[in-house]
């Protein structure tokens, strides 16, 4: 099994989990980064490579409704400073430069006043960037509130790498002979089973693969 | 700059030893005279507006005639031609992201009589924006700027030796590298090279308040926290992060050096030290 590469990719499928398990994953950094710092709203946006764009992959809180999956180019705007530097940083009062409204904000009417965006890095790459908008506007800017902020950027960038790897696993099935994903379901199935289960779930698997064989 | 010439290794110092130190040529090295027995805040940049340094703010473009930033001695915008050469273009867009003109605001209200330059190398795009980076460096270097401010890092294993190389060959040339530390749990480059100044953020209110840190690889660390720049369309903004830090560091290097021009970079860094606010600078 090991040298075929979309039998493995099948079962990674099935073990790794679904898309929609690190879709809510992200969904829930974005809630727990944003009730941290009493934001009013949140968002992570992921790196499409081949279309050179920033993607809305998570979002709650304003334009949660509107964002999700709306794209701009990864070169400009705050966001393409932060991905392509790598660096984080806080602005306040961002409804004053024009050109961050008309990228992040166009089509849903909210504008934010402040924003603090860290990059996503995993090993060597930028994968995207955690944003919060509109931290109250009475507590003022500390170095720990930049820390914390760097934080939940690493553990969205962990939930970021998992995501894109499930992607690639289900997108090498998919480029496949659709018939694979039989394994996936079965690999998962058996991952999810305890005990006794379990086991007896191996020992059928094992006749069936002896049974295929013969 | 007047004084880039007369100190570079191609001028009047190339008589200077280089390789070694002849008996007679011991006295060709003595020290300036008129050094203090004490450095102080006062001896490096008392006085000085910047005039004559000249800063290049390696970045997102800047804003040219924003009242915060005044004029430009130059801007250009760096892209990687089809045979992989360096174009190095005027930059008729200006800052597409408002960050380089809040670095520029930065240094000219510390200096505000230094010469700004702008090396765009962002905004084109995401994909090869490392290879932009590393080309636009390559050019300021090859400019003799004073100081380049580099509020900017990249994570790129293959790209850190040629940036180690353009490091080190500014360090020699006498233009001094200053970048922005990271302050994330990655490994990112080139603010962790010892050749380059490198900045984090403090923060006080003081925008010339800045320390030394007895624990590197972060070296020193600037005003970084709520600090009111420039911003796109002749605006402000509050900011905070270690690239803004960044600039402040770039400034008060170029305070020194305009009143120093002689200074090597390693002999700025011992400066930088010796003024600290937690070392002498505070006194």
């Amino acid at each position: 099994m090991t040298e075929k590469p979309d039998l493995r990719a099948a079962v990674a499928a099935g073990v790794v989990g679904s898309e929609d398990s690190f879709r809510a994953l992200l969904a829930a950094i974005v809630e727990v980064a944003r009730s941290i710092f009493g934001a009013r709203a949140s968002s992570i946006l992921l790196l499409d490579e081949k279309a050179d764009e920033l993607v809305f992959e998570a979002v709650v809180g304003e334009g949660e409704d509107t964002l999700l999956g709306s794209r701009f180019p990864a070169g400009k705007g705050i966001a393409g400073w932060v991905l392509a530097t790598r660096t984080p940083l806080v602005i306040e009062d961002v409804q004053q430069d024009p050109r961050f409204a008309k990228d992040v904000a166009e089509g849903t009417g909210y504008v934010p006043s402040g924003l603090m965006a860290a990059p996503l890095l995993h090993d060597e790459r930028a994968l995207g960037v955690l944003s919060v908008l509109d931290r109250p506007e009475q507590s003022l800017f500390s170095l720990k509130e930049m820390e914390l902020l760097g934080l939940f950027a690493n553990q969205a960038s962990i939930a970021v790498d998992l995501l894109l790897k499930a992607r690639t696993a289900n997108s090498v099935l998919e480029q496949g002979e659709g018939d694979l994903e039989i394994v996936a379901r079965l690999a998962a199935v058996v991952d999810g089973l305890e005990d006794s289960k379990r086991d007896a779930g191996l020992r059928l698997l094992r006749e069936l693969a002896d049974t295929l064989r013969a | 700059m007047q004084h880039v010439t007369e100190h570079s290794a191609d001028s009047g110092q190339s008589a200077l030893p280089a390789w070694s130190l002849p008996k007679d040529a011991v006295d060709r090295i003595a020290l300036p005279a008129h050094w203090p027995e004490r450095i102080t805040r006062e001896w490096a940049l008392g006085g000085g507006t910047g005039k004559g340094a000249r800063v290049c703010i390696l970045d997102s473009g800047v804003e040219a005639g924003h009242p915060l930033v005044g004029e430009l001695e130059g801007a250009v915008v760096i892209s990687i031609g089809e045979n992989d050469e360096v174009i190095a273009e005027e930059d008729l867009e200006g800052d597409v992201s408002g960050h380089g003109t809040a670095c520029a605001g930065i240094v000219r209200a510390l200096a505000p009589e230094c010469g700004i330059s702008s090396v765009r190398v962002l905004g084109s795009s995401f994909t090869g924006s490392g290879a932009v980076l590393l080309a636009g460096l390559r050019y300021a270097v090859e400019q003799g700027f004073d100081v380049i401010n580099m509020s900017l890092s990249t994570t790129k294993k293959p790209f850190a030796s040629v940036l180690h190389e353009l490091a080190d060959s500014a360090y020699f040339k006498r233009t001094v590298l200053v970048a922005s530390a990271h302050n994330m749990p990655v490994e990112s480059y080139p603010w962790r090279f010892s050749s380059v100044i490198s900045v984090g953020s403090h923060e006080e209110d003081d925008p010339m308040a800045f320390f030394y840190n007895p624990s590197p690889p972060v070296e020193f660390f600037g005003r970084g926290v709520n600090v009111e720049v420039p911003w796109l369309g002749g605006r402000s903004l509050k900011v905070s992060g270690n690239s803004f830090a960044t600039p402040h560091l770039s400034a008060i290097c170029a305070l020194i050096l305009a009143k120093h021009p002689e200074l090597t970079p390693f002999q700025l860094k011992s400066v930088l030290y010796l003024t600290a606010t937690n070392v002498g600078g505070g006194k």
